[in-house]
């Protein structure tokens, strides 16, 4: 009896250890995996500016109160418009920077002369909500030189992206985190 | 007004002139000629650095160890406690949740089924340290380094315990839930257990309204049942429980021989203290042997059922993809079934692919989900059937124990042994005389 209970023991002792081994050469297995396929730098989230159609979403669905996507102006692109649809309302009452006359809802475009008949825009970001009015503006009528990038002193890069998830043209997605940004360039189609 | 006009007229006129076609400069930068202008280029401040992530690394690998010396070594549940309060505020609130082992299940899978995602080595190393002490040490990851252990474990004041039934019962959530985040980890849909984080938006004090109360919900459970996420839905514990059943060491809840005095019986929160038990009667166990006979073969027709079922589902599951919910919505414009068009819609046409392209993507994507209900369904009913075969398997124990499983190494039994105010005193003896 005895000699048999202490048999069973060892049975389960060996089966044990051999499910522990199993389990600890699985991980390393998997370890082994993952290293081989490693990339160096970590990923960020990112919206890529040809695919995006400024739909407003990334104003609301960020976990951040204000939003981590902010509008960028890529100047290079800019045609410097005296009358930019990214700046002005659809039907301004006039074509001076009066609030009336604004599009974007915070007031974060500043409209700067610079020789006739060339304006420069520019952003305050701490004024952008990300709503991405003025991106649809420009790229309809305009060049497209503003277009909505997340910013990544501001970013979280959750793991899932509430933004993300929803995106309705798939523009946002994973990037190398030593190329955060897409900026638009002049030349790209 | 008149003028106005004119700009209108005039700004038409140049957009047909540089081709509305092609979209971009339709209106060329100007060269700033006169005024020499510098054309100024966008900011562009950079995420936070990768040398971060391996500090969170490290800090991940010192807590782990610093909480298997104190849950098998130093037996102090205040101790723990701290560890526990200081995991709390550096990876929940100063980290904001993100990432934890829990959701790095899913960046794991994702990276085995997508061959462009490659996990970053800090995830990986979430994902596999905690895995590697319960080898070693037990759940010493749930005791004091998960920030969301942590913040129920906060909470609880008075336990209630769960009959044995329902907390098994309930468990099998914890498994589907897994299962459910490997399926949509694995086709690249969503990340389930990122999206239905009940704490994050806690850590963040920021979030989803929905999720905040389920959280809160979670929390006021949380002060009469120990850990309800923990043991009922957490997907990783799954994982860490069957790695800490083979476990080298392991919680004991007397640090010398169980003198049978039953004073722990009731100190477990989480009701994770097995009590001894004798042989079974010889009547009741030919009747067990035939139902476990039964029960085992069983198992494999709940597999395949439950298998049939997840499969069969798969016109339900591939609508968590945004390519499957695109698809069907297109398709509905395209009969004619809906009038209006939706955000998705209007961005696909933008693209000028083609229906049919899309068509042939969500039906790849719906086969994908096809094959992954069966696996889905498969652990389902696998899970079920362990769970059915393991009611009827009688264990032989002779003293108080902490279960190997469910133990979460939170230390709050020790103190209720009276061998363990022995070994206090002696090693107060000892440090008083030198």
């Amino acid at each position: 009896m005895m000699s048999e209970n202490k048999n069973n023991i060892s049975r389960r002792h060996f089966l044990r250890n051999g499910f522990w081994a199993g389990c600890l050469a699985g991980l390393g297995g998997l370890a082994g995996f993952l290293i081989g396929k490693l990339k160096k730098t970590n990923t960020v989230w990112q919206i890529d500016p040809y695919t995006c159609i400024a739909c407003g979403n990334c104003a609301t669905y960020c976990v951040l109160e204000e939003s981590a996507v902010k509008c960028v102006h890529a100047y290079s692109v800019c045609g410097y418009c005296k009358i930019c649809f990214g700046f002005f309302g659809p039907e301004p009452v006039d074509i001076n920077e009066g609030a009336e006359n604004q599009l974007c809802p915070t007031g974060a475009i500043t409209r700067t002369f610079v020789e006739e008949p060339y304006y420069e825009y520019t952003i305050d970001e701490s004024l952008c909500n990300g709503c991405g009015k003025c991106v649809k503006g420009c790229n309809t009528f305009g060049n497209g030189s503003l277009s909505l990038q997340v910013r990544h002193d501001r970013c979280l890069n959750c793991n899932e992206c509430s933004i993300a998830a929803a995106c309705p043209s798939g523009a946002y997605k994973r990037v190398p985190a030593d190329e955060p940004y897409m900026i638009k360039e002049a030349g790209h189609a | 007004m008149k003028r106005f006009g004119f700009i209108i007229i005039g700004i038409a006129l140049s957009l047909i002139l540089c081709g509305v076609t092609t979209g971009a400069e339709r209106f060329p930068p100007p060269d700033f000629v006169e005024t020499q202008h510098v054309i100024p280029s966008p900011t562009v401040p950079g995420p936070r650095q990768d040398i971060y992530e391996y500090i969170d690394a490290l800090v991940l690998l010192a807590a782990l160890g610093l909480s298997s010396y104190l849950v098998l070594r130093k037996r102090s549940r205040r101790a723990i406690f701290i560890l526990m309060v200081f995991s709390l505020l550096y990876f929940g609130f100063y980290r904001k949740g993100c990432v934890c082992s829990i959701g790095a299940i899913q960046n794991i899978v994702l990276s085995i089924f997508d061959r462009d995602y490659a996990v970053p080595i800090a995830i990986a190393v979430f994902f596999l340290l905690p895995l590697v002490f319960a080898l070693f040490f037990g759940r010493v990851f749930c005791a004091a380094v998960c920030p969301l252990g942590a913040i129920q474990d906060l909470v609880l004041l008075r336990a209630i315990s769960v009959p044995n039934w329902l907390e098994s019962g309930l468990r099998l959530f914890a498994y589907v839930y897994l299962a459910a985040a490997v399926l949509f980890a694995a086709t690249g849909s969503a990340f389930l257990i990122c999206r239905y984080d009940p704490f994050v938006a806690f850590f963040r004090l920021n979030g989803n309204l929905n999720i905040l109360i389920i959280g809160a919900c979670l929390l006021f459970i949380s002060v009469f049942i120990g850990r309800p996420y923990c043991r009922f839905i957490c997907p990783y514990g799954v994982l860490l429980r069957q790695l800490s059943r083979l476990s080298k060491w392991r919680v004991t809840i007397t640090p010398d021989e169980c003198i049978q005095c039953r004073l722990c019986e009731d100190s477990c929160p989480f009701g994770a203290i097995r009590r001894p038990m004798t042989n079974w009667p010889t009547t009741e166990y030919d009747k067990g042997k035939k139902r476990l006979a039964v029960l085992i073969l069983l198992l494999p027709v709940l597999m395949f059922l439950c298998g049939w079922a997840g499969s069969g589902l798969k016109t339900v599951t591939s609508r968590m993809h945004a390519t499957v919910r695109l698809a069907e919505r297109i398709y509905l414009e395209d009969t004619g079934e809906v009038e209006d068009t939706t955000d998705a819609s209007l961005a696909f046409r933008g693209t000028g692919k083609e229906p049919k392209e899309l068509y042939e993507e969500a039906s790849n994507i719906r086969a994908g989900f096809g094959l992954g209900g069966w696996f889905f369904g498969g652990f389902v009913g696998l899970v079920i059937g362990l769970k059915l075969i393991a009611v009827s398997v009688w264990r032989q124990r002779t003293d108080y124990e902490a279960g190997r499983a469910s133990c979460l190494a939170c230390g709050r039994c020790f103190k209720y042994c009276p061998k363990e105010h022995v070994r206090l005193n002696k090693l107060k003896e000892a440090r008083s005389k030198s």
